[in-house]
C-alpha cells in the first residue's frame, strides 16, 4: 500500500531557545535590496486571509505580485465566512494570558501533533495581527470606553478572542482585500480573477510558475515567476458536504504534490460541533454556527431515548446536559473534537433530536433569562437570524439544533519553518499547509494562522529565498513549461470526450458519503479498508462515465467541477491510507481501536509522535518527521 | 412542490438572451433557492442539455457571489441572499421568473452570471486605509467610541453582491459606495485620506457607468445586509465637504 521512506526534518528553524527562534531567523534571513525587488515576480494563488495578506504585503515591499483567485473578486474567498473570532495574546483582560499560555493552549489543543517552533511563533505574532487589522479599519467589537472587547472560546480559560459580531472572518478579509486593492491600483499587484490554477511548473527542481485556466474564456495560460505561493485553503470538500464554500478545492495543492511537494497528515480533519443539521437529500452544503455560541448556550438531549416531545415540553429533570455532566470544569466550552464526538455518541445511542435523530439542542433559554434578549441579540444576533432563515425555527423561542460537520483540514502540503515546501521556491501558507494545528485546532486559531503567515511570516522568508538563490531566466518556450501546459490541455480534452452518463455531482456525492462514513469522525480498520477498495473503482468509473456538457472555450461550470472532483478522487485515497497507517486516536481523528475505557481518544506518543509526510509515487512513500516537545510535555488531554 | 421556473438563458455576452421555461418537481420547502437550481441542472445534464450557469460559492449568505432577480426583485421576495432564500417562500404551482442582475455597470457573462468587477475598481480607487504591514501602533492606542464603531460595523457588513445596483431604476452604485465611505470615515484611522477617498470613489463610480442616485430607496429595500439609507446622505455630505475644501 505504501513504502517506507527516509525521515524528514525541518532544518530552517534556528537551533536557539524557543522564544528567540523567530527573531534569530529574521535576523539571519537574507535581504533583497528594495530597488531589486520590483525585478522579481511572485505568484500568489488564492486571496483569502493568507493569500490576500501575503499579496498586499509583498507588493508593499516592492515585489511584482501576480495574484489569482477563481472567484469573481478577491473579496469572496472563503475566509469571509469565518464567524467567531481571532485569538491574540494581548492580555487586555489581565486574566493571566501571555504568549507562552497561547502557545501552550494551542499545542495542547492540537493534541501534540504540531510543531512547537511554529506554534510559538504564531503566538508571538498574534498581538501584531490585531494591531494591523485595527490600523486598517477592521471594526472589531468595542467596549463603551472605546477599547476592544474580547470573549472566550472553546478549549480555553482566558478571554483572548477578538471579534466583530459573528462576522470576524468577513471583516478581517475585507481588511486584507482593501490592502490588496490599494496595491492593485498602484500597479504592483496584477490580479487575475476568475482564473484557476490547474498545475505547477517546476523547472530544474524549482517552482517557477503555474498553468491556469481563464474560467470565462477557457483560455489556458502560463504564468512564470521567481517563486510561487499557494494560499488555496483546505480540502474539506472531499467530503462533499462540509462547511466549505462550494468552490473550495484541493487542485492546486494536489497538483503541486504530484510535482514533488510532500503532503502531510492528510487524514487530519477537523469536525466542528455546531453546524445546522442537514434537512434532506438535496443538501448542497452545511452551515456552521459559530462556536462562540457555546459561551452562552447549553447543550442537552432528552434523558429518554427517542423522546419526540417538543423541547419546551421536556422538563428540566428530564434533560441531560451531557457536556456539563461529563466535563465539569470546561462544560459546554470543551474543545471541538470532544464536543463533536460527544454529540455523535449521544445521537448514535438514540438520544438525538430532530429529523433522523441527527441533532442535539443548543439552548439559550437560561442566557436570555440571565442577560436579557437584547444582550444575546448584540452578541449573536446575526447567527440567530441565519439559523432562523435556514430552519424556519426561532432560536430565541426554541433551542437550536446542532450536529457535527467537516470544517477545517489540518493536513496539507508539508512546509518547513520558512513555510517552504519540499519544492524549492514553492511556499504554502494558511490552511493549505499542515504546520500549526496538529491533529485538532482550537477555535479562533485559523484566522490567526492565515494572517500570521501572510502578513508576517512569509515576507521575510521569501526575501531569504529570493536573496539567496540564483535564478536562471525561464521563458514560455522552455521544454518543461510546455510539457505542463500540454498535460493540462490534454486532461481537459480527455474529460470532455468521455461523454458518459453520470453527472460530476453524483460522483462527488458518492465519494463524500464514503469518506464521511469511513474516514470521518471515527474510523476503524475495516471501514477504511472497505473505502480503499471502493475509491479506486469510483475513480475508474469517473474517467469512464462522467458527463460534462459544453466545451472548453467558454464558461463551463461542470468542467470546473470535474477538474476538482478528479483530484478529490485521488486525494481521498491518500487520506484513507494515512488514516489506516495512524494506529492511534488524537484530536479530531478517532480510531475506534484506540480508546480509553471511558471512550476518550487514546494517543500513542511512543509510536506516533510524528508528522506523516507523503511523497507521491505509484505507491506513496511515507517519510516521518519526529516531533519533539521540549516545553509542553505531552499528557493525556483532560477537560474534566 | 411542483413549480415552473422561467430562466434567462444567454450563451455569451454578445448572444441574444431569452426566458426559457422549465418544470421542476420534487421541490422541498427546506431547499434553498440555489439547491432548487442545482436539482434542475442535474436534470438538464441527464437530458443532454446545458445546465444553467449561475454564480454562487459560500451558500451561507456572506461571500456575496450569488444574486439573481427573482420575480422582478433582487434576491427574491425575502430580504436575504439568493442562497439563503428557501423554497418555503413559494407555493406549489408557482411560476418563478429568474433573471440576472441588470445594470449598465454589470455586463452579462452567461445565463445568470454577470461581471461585477466594477465594484472592485471603486474600492481600488480609495476604499481602504493606508496601513503598511508591521508598523501599526498597539490596537488600544486609539480608542473608538462604541456608537461610531457599531455604525462603522453596520456599514462594513456590505457583501458587495450588487443587489442595490440591480434594484435601482438608475443602476446606481450609491449604496455600495456609501457603505464603504461611511465605514472608513467614521474611524479615526480613516481621517487623513477622508476627502480624497470620497472624491476618487465617486469619480470611479461614475466612470464605470453606474447611474445617479435619485433617492428611490429600492437599494435599501433589497439589501440583504440592511445597509442604512442614511449612509447615502453621509456619502453626499462627505462628497460636498470634500469638493468644497478643494481637494
Amino acid at each position: 500500500m505504501y513504502l517506507d521512506g527516509s525521515p524528514i526534518t525541518d532544518t530552517s528553524a534556528p537551533d536557539v531557545p524557543l522564544e528567540k527562534r523567530w527573531d534569530e531567523r529574521k535576523f539571519r534571513a537574507k535581504l533583497v535590496n528594495p530597488a531589486n525587488r520590483r525585478k522579481h515576480r511572485v505568484i500568489v494563488v488564492g486571496t483569502g486571509l493568507a493569500g490576500g495578506s501575503a499579496g498586499a504585503t509583498l507588493a508593499e515591499q516592492g515585489y511584482h505580485v501576480v495574484q489569482f483567485c477563481f472567484q469573481d473578486s478577491p473579496r469572496r474567498a472563503h475566509s469571509v465566512a469565518a464567524q467567531g473570532g481571532i485569538n491574540a495574546a494581548k492580555n487586555y483582560r489581565n486574566d493571566g494570558d501571555s504568549v507562552y499560555r497561547l502557545f501552550y493552549d494551542t499545542v495542547k489543543g492540537g493534541d501534540f501533533r504540531s510543531r512547537e517552533s511554529n506554534v510559538y511563533r504564531l503566538a508571538q505574532i498574534s498581538g501584531q495581527i490585531i494591531d494591523q487589522a485595527v490600523a486598517q479599519g477592521v471594526p472589531f467589537a468595542r467596549e463603551y470606553g472605546g477599547l476592544l472587547d474580547t470573549r472566550s472560546f472553546g478549549g480555553v480559560q482566558v478571554q483572548r478572542t477578538f471579534y466583530a459580531r459573528g462576522q470576524t472572518g468577513q471583516q478581517l478579509l475585507i481588511g486584507a482585500y482593501q490592502a490588496l486593492s490599494r496595491q492593485i491600483d498602484a500597479g504592483t499587484v496584477e490580479l487575475h480573477a476568475r482564473t484557476e490554477m490547474l498545475d505547477l511548473i517546476v523547472v530544474d527542481g524549482r517552482a517557477r510558475g503555474i498553468v491556469a485556466r481563464d474560467l470565462i474564456t477557457g483560455e489556458i495560460t502560463t504564468h512564470l515567476a521567481d517563486a510561487v505561493v499557494l494560499a488555496t485553503g483546505g480540502y474539506g470538500n472531499v467530503f462533499y458536504l462540509s462547511t466549505n464554500a462550494m468552490g473550495s478545492n484541493a487542485t492546486a495543492i494536489w497538483r503541486a504534490h504530484k510535482r514533488g511537494a510532500y503532503f502531510a497528515n492528510p487524514c487530519f480533519t477537523q469536525i466542528h460541533p455546531t453546524c445546522i443539521p442537514r434537512s434532506g437529500e438535496h443538501q448542497s452544503k452545511l452551515t456552521l454556527m459559530s462556536e462562540s455560541l457555546r459561551n452562552d448556550g447549553r447543550i442537552w438531549v432528552p434523558k429518554r431515548q427517542g423522546d419526540t416531545r417538543p423541547p419546551g415540553e421536556i422538563p428540566e429533570h428530564e434533560r441531560d446536559y451531557y457536556l456539563e455532566r461529563l466535563y465539569p470544569s470546561f462544560g459546554n466550552l470543551v474543545p471541538r473534537d470532544i464536543a463533536s464526538r460527544a454529540a455523535k455518541n449521544q445521537c448514535d445511542a438514540g438520544y438525538g433530536v430532530g429529523p433522523g435523530g441527527f441533532g442535539v439542542y443548543l439552548d439559550f433559554a437560561d442566557a436570555i433569562k440571565r442577560l436579557g434578549r437584547p444582550a444575546i441579540e448584540a452578541r449573536y444576533g446575526n447567527l440567530f437570524d441565519m439559523y432562523q432563515r435556514i430552519t424556519a425555527e426561532d432560536p430565541y423561542q426554541v433551542p437550536m439544533r446542532i450536529y457535527p460537520a467537516i470544517h477545517y483540514t489540518m493536513g496539507g502540503l508539508w512546509v518547513d519553518y520558512d513555510l517552504q515546501s519540499t519544492i524549492p521556491g514553492l511556499f504554502v501558507i494558511g490552511e493549505a499547509n499542515f504546520s500549526d494545528h496538529g491533529a485538532n485546532r482550537l477555535g479562533a486559531s485559523a484566522l490567526m494562522q492565515g494572517l500570521a503567515d501572510g502578513y508576517f511570516v512569509l515576507p521575510p522568508t521569501l526575501n531569504d529565498y529570493l536573496g539567496g538563490t540564483r535564478l536562471e531566466p525561464v521563458d514560455s518556450g522552455n521544454v518543461q513549461v510546455k510539457a505542463v501546459e500540454t498535460e493540462v490541455r490534454q486532461r481537459i480534452e480527455r474529460l470532455l470526450t468521455i461523454k458518459g452518463k453520470r453527472s460530476v455531482d453524483s460522483f462527488h456525492r458518492e465519494l463524500g458519503l464514503l469518506m464521511w462514513d469511513y474516514c470521518g469522525m471515527s474510523r476503524n480498520r475495516e471501514g477504511l479498508s472497505k473505502a480503499l477498495e471502493r475509491v479506486p473503482e469510483l475513480r475508474a468509473e469517473f474517467w469512464r462515465d462522467v458527463r460534462i456538457p459544453g466545451g472548453a472555450g467558454e464558461l463551463n461550470q461542470e468542467l470546473e467541477k470535474a477538474n476538482r472532483v478528479a483530484d478529490f478522487l485521488e486525494l481521498a485515497e491518500l487520506m484513507l491510507i494515512d488514516a489506516l497507517e495512524r494506529e492511534e486516536s488524537c484530536g479530531g481523528h478517532f480510531r475506534e481501536e484506540h480508546q480509553t475505557p471511558e471512550g476518550e481518544a487514546r494517543r500513542d506518543d511512543e509510536h506516533f509522535s510524528y508528522v506523516a509526510v507523503w511523497e507521491y509515487g505509484d505507491q506513496p512513500v511515507l517519510h516521518r518527521e519526529e516531533l519533539t516537545f521540549e516545553h509542553v510535555h505531552p499528557t493525556q488531554r483532560s477537560y474534566t | 412542490m411542483k413549480l415552473t421556473v422561467r430562466i434567462w438563458r444567454q450563451s455569451g455576452p454578445e448572444a441574444e438572451g431569452r426566458l426559457v421555461s422549465y418544470p421542476v418537481e420534487d421541490v422541498s420547502p427546506d431547499m434553498s433557492f440555489l439547491e432548487m437550481l442545482d436539482g434542475l441542472n442535474q436534470e438538464l445534464i441527464a437530458n443532454g442539455d446545458e445546465p444553467v450557469a449561475f454564480d454562487h460559492d459560500c451558500r451561507e449568505g456572506i461571500c456575496g457571489s450569488c444574486g439573481v432577480v427573482i420575480n422582478g426583485r433582487a434576491h427574491g421576495p425575502e430580504r436575504t441572499t439568493s442562497c439563503q432564500l428557501h423554497m418555503r417562500s413559494f407555493a406549489d404551482g408557482d411560476v418563478i421568473d429568474v433573471e440576472p442582475w441588470r445594470a449598465k455597470g454589470f455586463p452579462i457573462v452567461k445565463d445568470l452570471v454577470v461581471d461585477r468587477s466594477a465594484l472592485d475598481r471603486i474600492v481600488q480607487a480609495g476604499g481602504y486605509i493606508t496601513a503598511p504591514t508591521g508598523s501599526a501602533p498597539d490596537a488600544h492606542a486609539t480608542p473608538v467610541p462604541k456608537p461610531d464603531a457599531d455604525l462603522a460595523f453596520d456599514n462594513a457588513t456590505c457583501i458587495g453582491c450588487g443587489a442595490c445596483v440591480a434594484a435601482c431604476p438608475n443602476g446606481s452604485a450609491m449604496l455600495f459606495t456609501a457603505a464603504k465611505v461611511t465605514h472608513l470615515s467614521l474611524l479615526p484611522q480613516g481621517q487623513p485620506e477622508r476627502a480624497q477617498r470620497v472624491l476618487d470613489m465617486v469619480d470611479t463610480m461614475d466612470a464605470e457607468g453606474f447611474g445617479g442616485c435619485t433617492n428611490t430607496g429600492e437599494c435599501v429595500a433589497s439589501c440583504p445586509k440592511g445597509i442604512p439609507f442614511a449612509s447615502i446622505a453621509t456619502l453626499n455630505r462627505e462628497f460636498l465637504k470634500a469638493s468644497r475644501s478643494g481637494r
